[in-house]
């Protein structure tokens, strides 16, 4: 209801997520601004669906974000990026990892992954970008830092953070043995 | 200076700056992070024990010795360690003494939704509630002083959106008070019931004065607002989400001390607005006081007594106009969580599971050997009721189960209430299998260190409880230990010990996939030429094998190459590496 920014990050736990949600909350502080990150710690983290909210603004009051609210969803997995489209604004965008992870349900025969969910997002009018995430990453060194080259790739998107703050807060966040890699994963996200 | 900091880990700095110095918890989410960040300070002594009722017995001897004390659990660890917080309630302390309760509404990890305000109720113990990570840092540096006046143990309230959530806080330094002199006093600290029928009444005049602060304390504060057809009285995150969805449109109380409730601050509140409505997750708790003294409020009829609140909740229910959205894809399957890729309990429950065996769970990861495809577990209750529920099933029918049913426990919790069940076995002679599934780490709360590891929670080398001889000293003859990666042997010694004529311990050994320490071989790779097709290697439920375009497919990113699928496939499809 005020000028506060909400971003969701969502995916399949064990992806990474936690990290893409430090780097945000930091980012965003040594900004000036007032930030709430809520994150989901213990059974949910097993390889379900899981969401991070980062929340910041002047003033931020409820850590989680509601149906209709998020300004962006940063999705680490195309299903997941699905799931939560009802909780995006009517003029968000939605980032998207095009890995595709099947949930339990398909594994055993009982659902299958659905198709065409890129264009099924797109449908009513969101702005849907999909990126291989997990082939950048490859190409940084390590599939792990797959997380960064997404958030690499939102960092286009979010025109108040420089580069360089940015990258101010990778070395914040990053154990500096992971630094190079994490820094080569960024780059090829922002300019792919 | 400012940080951003999870809720958690600011009330583990509040503990630092308040000079505490004994810390005694048992893991479990969402309080977990309290304990292990306190433990990051070198200043405190921190330990994991083995359950809630002797970590609260600890901090309480620490009390009793002069120092600050502190104990974390979340809230079902709450009922184990209740037995201590109602008489501690009666002695009193020495150096103050803070207990964190978590809960976890909406359970995102738990298998029941309590509420433990009912705890500080029924105990008659001071409870704090903070609303942010800001509050926890501040509230607990005030517990400690609360403790020490009114000679109480006070509990601080968390739950999975205050612990979780991560916001700006102001670190300060540590303080420590002056070591508490020990003074022998039989009458306050022996309670026999000559002295305890002494004490509560103390405990009574404790709770008035608790009352008079209530009304008067800078916890339980009044925002102004722009009407005053509603008053709103609220707590923790619930006076978040009234924010956010209210801003100051109505006047709010907003409750840090959560008992004992104030009176005449609720009484004045109350005239100064047409209506009060009460906004608090789970039970109606103020709501019913509130009606108690006298004042008509609204709550539950607005409110759900289930699950989790957010600002669409408080503004759906307050008449706010509802937020313009997308309709949701349908046919979307759900994820679940699953056990790991690797994961050391995969193999045991499969092995289980295929031989149609009745199995009462406990708590941990195992508890997901219930999902499909395993459909494993029959049961799960509460930490350590596999053990002692296996005995009176065996006991009601006799040889029927004996030779078809077993029990799971995981190694932490075997520490943790598993061993006195055991005992029971051992003594009232059920001929049970127990099978106790050492993954050598306390793994669902996220790797904390058990009696059984040999590492203690700063990761030092540490006492290590042996478990096959622990069981042999209880009197059980047959102690065996299979590796469950081992499908075969795993399925020969569990046949073996159901038929035995009596109880026996399986240990079903091998350390949890996502240790460090663990080292894993290289993805497999399926021969798509010699796959068939039979699906064999869907049936372990495995998050890495899925099937693509008529043949199973092995997700690279997740596999770990523990091979269990491999001994299912009767084509040999399942190679070690990728073959060209």
């Amino acid at each position: 209801m005020n000028n506060t920014t909400n971003i969701m990050i969502v995916g399949v736990g064990g992806q990474g997520s936690l990290l893409a949600s430090k780097l945000l909350g930091h980012v965003v502080m040594t900004k000036g601004y007032d930030v709430k990150v809520s994150e989901v710690h213990g059974m949910s983290q097993r390889g379900g669906s899981v969401v991070t909210y980062v929340r910041f603004g002047d003033k931020v009051y409820s850590p989680v974000i509601d149906k209709g609210e998020a300004d962006f969803i940063i999705s680490f997995e195309v299903l997941e990026a699905a799931r939560y489209i009802p909780y995006l604004k009517k003029d968000g965008r939605i980032i998207v990892n095009s890995q595709e992870i099947d949930p339990m349900p398909v594994i055993t025969g009982a659902a299958e992954y659905p198709e065409g969910l890129l264009d099924k997002m797109k449908a009513p009018g969101i702005e849907v970008s999909a990126l291989d995430a997990l082939a950048l990453a490859n190409e940084a060194g390590s599939q792990k830092a797959a997380n960064i080259a997404l958030m690499g790739r939102f960092s286009k998107f979010f025109e108040d953070i420089s580069e360089e703050e940015w990258l101010h807060s990778i070395e914040a966040c990053v154990p500096p043995k992971f630094l190079e890699l994490n820094k080569k994963a960024f780059y090829l996200g922002r300019n792919s | 200076m400012k940080e951003i900091m999870l809720g958690n880990k600011a009330f583990a700095r509040g503990l630092y700056e308040a000079g505490v110095e004994v810390v005694s918890s048992y893991p479990g989410t969402p309080s977990t992070e309290v304990t292990e960040e306190a433990a990051k300070f070198s200043e405190i002594y921190c330990e994991w024990a083995p359950n809630e009722k002797v970590a609260m017995e600890t901090a309480f001897g620490a009390s009793l010795a002069g120092k600050r004390s502190f104990c974390g659990m979340k809230h079902v660890g709450l009922n184990v360690a209740a037995d201590p917080l109602f008489t501690i309630s009666y002695t009193g302390v020495n150096a103050g003494m803070v207990i964190c309760v978590a809960d976890d509404p909406a359970m995102h990890s738990s298998q029941n939704e309590q509420d433990s305000r009912h705890y500080a109720i029924a105990a008659k113990v001071p409870m704090l509630e903070p609303s942010d990570s800001a509050e926890s840092l501040e509230f607990a540096k005030l517990a400690y002083e609360m403790s020490e006046k009114y000679d109480t143990p006070v509990i601080m309230k968390m739950c999975t959106r205050i612990a979780h959530s991560q916001s700006l806080v102001n670190t300060g330094e540590r303080i420590v008070p002056e070591t508490k002199p020990y003074e022998k006093n039989i009458a306050k600290y022996v309670m026999m019931p000559g002295n305890a029928i002494r004490r509560h009444p103390v405990v009574e005049q404790r709770t008035k004065a608790l009352t008079e602060l209530a009304e008067n304390t800078s916890l339980n504060r009044i925002e102004e607002g722009k009407g005053n057809s509603i008053g709103i009285i609220t707590s923790s995150t619930c006076y978040q989400y009234t924010k956010e969805a209210l801003g100051d449109k109505y006047p709010v109380l907003k409750l840090g001390m959560v008992n004992p409730l104030p009176v005449e601050k609720i009484k004045n509140f109350a005239k100064t607005v047409d209506k009060v409505v009460v906004i608090e997750e789970l039970d109606p708790i103020i709501e019913n006081h509130c009606r108690t003294i006298g004042i008509e409020v609204e709550g539950k009829e607005l409110f759900s007594i289930m699950g989790e609140f957010s600002q669409s909740v408080v503004a759906k229910a307050l008449g706010e106009p509802e937020k313009d959205t997308y309709a949701p894809l349908e046919n979307l399957p759900v994820r679940p969580p699953v056990m790991c890729a690797g994961c050391p309990h995969r193999g045991l429950f499969y092995t289980l599971s295929k031989n149609k065996l009745n199995v009462l769970g406990d708590i941990g990861c195992y508890t997901l050997g219930a999902v499909a495809p395993l459909s494993a577990v029959d049961m799960t209750l509460c930490m350590g009721a596999s053990i002692s529920s296996l005995h009176g099933f065996n006991k009601a029918l006799g040889n029927e189960s004996e030779n078809k049913t077993v029990c799971v426990i995981g190694d932490s919790t075997f520490m943790h209430s598993g061993m006195t069940s055991l005992a029971n076995i051992a003594y009232n002679q059920s001929n049970s299998t127990v099978i106790i599934l050492d993954n050598s780490i306390t793994g669902m709360t996220g790797h904390q260190q058990n009696p059984t590891t040999g590492y203690n929670i700063k990761g030092d080398p540490a006492g290590k409880i042996d478990l096959e001889a622990l069981c042999r000293s209880m009197g059980f003859n047959r102690v065996v230990v299979v590796d469950p990666y081992d499908l075969a042997e795993t399925e020969r010694v569990i046949k073996e010990e159901l038929a035995a004529d009596e109880a026996s311990v399986i240990i079903s050994r091998r350390p949890c996939a996502l240790l460090k320490y663990v080292k894993h071989k290289p993805s497999l790779h399926v021969d798509t030429e010699k796959c068939k097709s039979c699906r064999a290697c869907m049936k372990i439920g495995c998050p890495a094998i899925s099937f693509k375009n008529g043949k199973a497919h092995v997700d690279n990113t997740l596999c770990v190459g523990c091979g269990v699928c491999r001994q299912l496939c009767k084509f040999d499809a399942l190679l070690d590496k990728e073959a060209e």
